[in-house]
């Protein structure tokens, strides 16, 4: 199966109800998958009219307490972010796909990994986040729907996805297992017809003195939370490295054999992989960034993690980038040559 | 004593932001009336449009959503589509329905969406401050056409229902007005007919469209502005029934 096609799959098993998108490349395999698949279930597949009526037919199935979703790539994912923003101010539960392909504009159809920054920063208008997941292979493009699906209920939020071109495109094989699920709060505040209660209003709409200013704060404390609780990373060879590279998603795949390399050559060389790209692993890096001389974040942009990176360092080390921006993909042997230039360059 | 007139449940007791003269307050009585008649108030959810009407959930007590300037329909289909069973409506004005959001009612209404679009046509932007509409007459000063509508440059009043009576995935379209009470009574009907086209399970998306005063931005008294309807208004937007296959 290619990535795109394991993650539909997988949403279907965990419980999607329906599906809503826009073709767009690298991420076609979705929609037809789920075209084909999602009426043999006997739930919803529509295509849409556009990415922004895509985000809004999530909205409405949201609404009525149904698990839906959307996918797309990056111009669509910029269409979309009216609809991101009032999902967060209605608080609904929604899970989007952004298979990353290079920008600005319409820039091509090659993997990238250059909207970070739309992601992690909420993306839209006003002060809100997404939790962001970021897959590194096949499996793990399957793996996240079902946490994907769980952290939105629970939070009632978005749950971006963001993979990018290869991801979506390559074949690896996997296992599709139904995994234990959180335990999460019933959707009474879902659309379902005002029977025997009172009416439910689903609202981003805030008048009145400080009411948009208290709905904020409660925002905010969600989202402490969420940083608090819900960080996933992965890290490697940390402990005794004098240089550690950050990376996610595709380029955290390249990592690992240049990482080995490096090892094999003597270097001291670790890497950390954040899986959540928000929450950040704030953390994790700042504890590394105590015993580290240098962090080298390889991005397929022109460097948006890094700032980030530099957040949790905190001046503490040094925090350098490799980018390769508008679909360029990093090879083994730069990443090596880059963590060589850096760490040894007496012997140079 | 015999009650010849009460306000119907659905209806929230409390007063509301309209201008005095508005027809949005009509327009919400008779959509109430007729959730009650059918008695579908606990399967019903309705959309909220951005304008005037934001609020609507504030009077109409049914499960309601406000959503993304224009996108009602977009957001009635993924309502629908999940709860057939449910009884959907959107009611927007047309700065939402025919200027954004022309593009997800042309689309709502091709696919064939089964929903009821209750459309209210003011001839203007209301809560914005009163500026041109695509339903703005020639000639009508707005806040953004201050030597009145010109049609080289601003274009001519945008007829969308009649342009939806293009789709076969439009089944019922009839344009009805509210200034006086016997169209008022029309009007309710046609609404009516809209929803139960719904119930009914008819394949297809039904629309009324509601002339309504803005007696504030037309800059007018209220019955004045009731007039204008009826002889200027109507003269665009010709009333009466453009498109019903049920009943052909």
């Amino acid at each position: 199966m290619c990535g795109n096609e394991a993650l539909a799959e997988a949403a279907i098993i965990a419980g999607l109800d329906a599906y809503f998108g826009y073709p767009i490349t690298p991420q076609n395999e979705i929609p037809a998958y789920m075209s084909r698949r999602m009426p043999e279930e006997g739930r919803v597949f529509v295509q849409s009219e556009s990415e922004l009526a895509a985000i809004n037919m999530v909205f409405g199935a949201s609404a009525t307490g149904k698990r839906a979703m959307t996918s797309s790539s990056s111009p669509g994912i910029s269409l979309m972010q009216e609809g991101l923003s009032y999902l967060a101010g209605a608080e609904l539960p929604a899970v989007v796909v952004n298979v990353m392909r290079g920008g600005p504009g319409l820039g091509n159809i090659a993997p990238s990994q250059a909207d970070y920054f739309q992601a992690t920063r909420g993306g839209g208008h006003g002060d809100y986040r997404t939790i962001t997941l970021a897959p590194a292979s096949v499996q793990e493009m399957a793996d996240c729907m079902p946490l994907a699906f769980d952290l939105a209920d629970q939070y009632r939020m978005t749950v971006i996805v963001l993979a990018d071109g290869i991801l979506g495109q390559m074949m690896e094989p996997i296992v599709l297992d139904k995994k234990k699920r959180r335990k999460l709060p019933a959707k009474d505040w879902a659309l379902t017809g005002a029977t025997g209660r009172e009416q439910n209003i689903v609202r981003s709409l805030w008048l009145g003195e400080t009411a948009l200013e208290n709905h904020n704060y409660k925002l905010q404390a969600k989202y402490e939370n969420i940083q608090k609780n819900e960080v996933l990373c992965e890290q490697y060879e940390v402990d005794d490295a004098e240089i550690v590279v950050v990376a996610y998603g595709i380029a955290a795949r390249i990592v690992r054999p240049a990482v080995n390399k490096a090892r094999q050559a003597g270097i001291k060389a670790g890497w950390i992989r954040p899986i959540t790209l928000w929450p950040f692993p704030t953390e994790q890096i700042s504890r590394a960034a105590d015993q580290m001389r240098i962090f080298l974040t390889v991005e397929m942009s022109n460097g948006q993690m890094v700032e980030d990176v530099k957040l949790a360092v905190a001046g503490k080390a040094a925090v350098l980038l490799y980018g390769r921006p508008g679909g360029g993909v990093p090879t083994v042997d730069e990443i090596l040559e880059r963590i060589k230039q850096l760490t040894l360059p007496a012997k140079r | 004593m015999k009650t010849v007139f009460k306000r119907t449940p659905t209806l929230k007791d409390c007063p509301t932001h309209y201008c005095p003269g508005c027809g949005h307050g009509i327009a919400h009585r008779l959509v109430a009336e007729i959730i009650d008649e059918l008695g579908i108030r606990s399967r019903t959810i309705g959309i909220a449009p951005v304008g005037c009407a934001v609020l609507a959930y504030d009077y109409l007590d049914v499960d309601m959503i406000e959503v993304p300037h224009g996108r009602p329909p977009a957001v009635a289909t993924g309502m629908k589509r999940t709860n057939p069973d449910k009884i959907i409506f959107s009611y927007q004005g047309d700065g939402d329905l025919a200027a954004i959001g022309t593009a997800e009612i042309i689309h709502a209404a091709h696919r064939g969406e089964q929903i009821t679009v209750i459309f209210i046509n003011n001839a203007v932007f209301g809560m914005t401050g009163g500026q041109m509409a695509p339903t703005t007459v020639l000639g009508q000063v707005t806040a953004t056409t201050p030597k009145g509508r010109n049609r080289t440059g601003e274009g001519y009043p945008l007829q969308i229902s009649e342009l939806l009576a293009a789709l076969p995935g439009a089944i019922y379209l009839e344009r009805c007005s509210l200034h006086n009470p016997a169209q008022i009574s029309k009007t309710k009907k046609a609404i009516k007919h809209a929803f139960e086209l719904q119930i009914e399970g008819a394949e297809g998306l039904a629309l009324v469209e509601v002339l309504s005063p803005c007696p504030t931005y037309w800059r007018m008294t209220p019955v004045k502005a009731m007039e204008w309807i009826e002889k200027e208004m109507t003269k665009v937007f010709p009333l009466g029934r453009l498109k019903d296959v049920a009943g052909e």
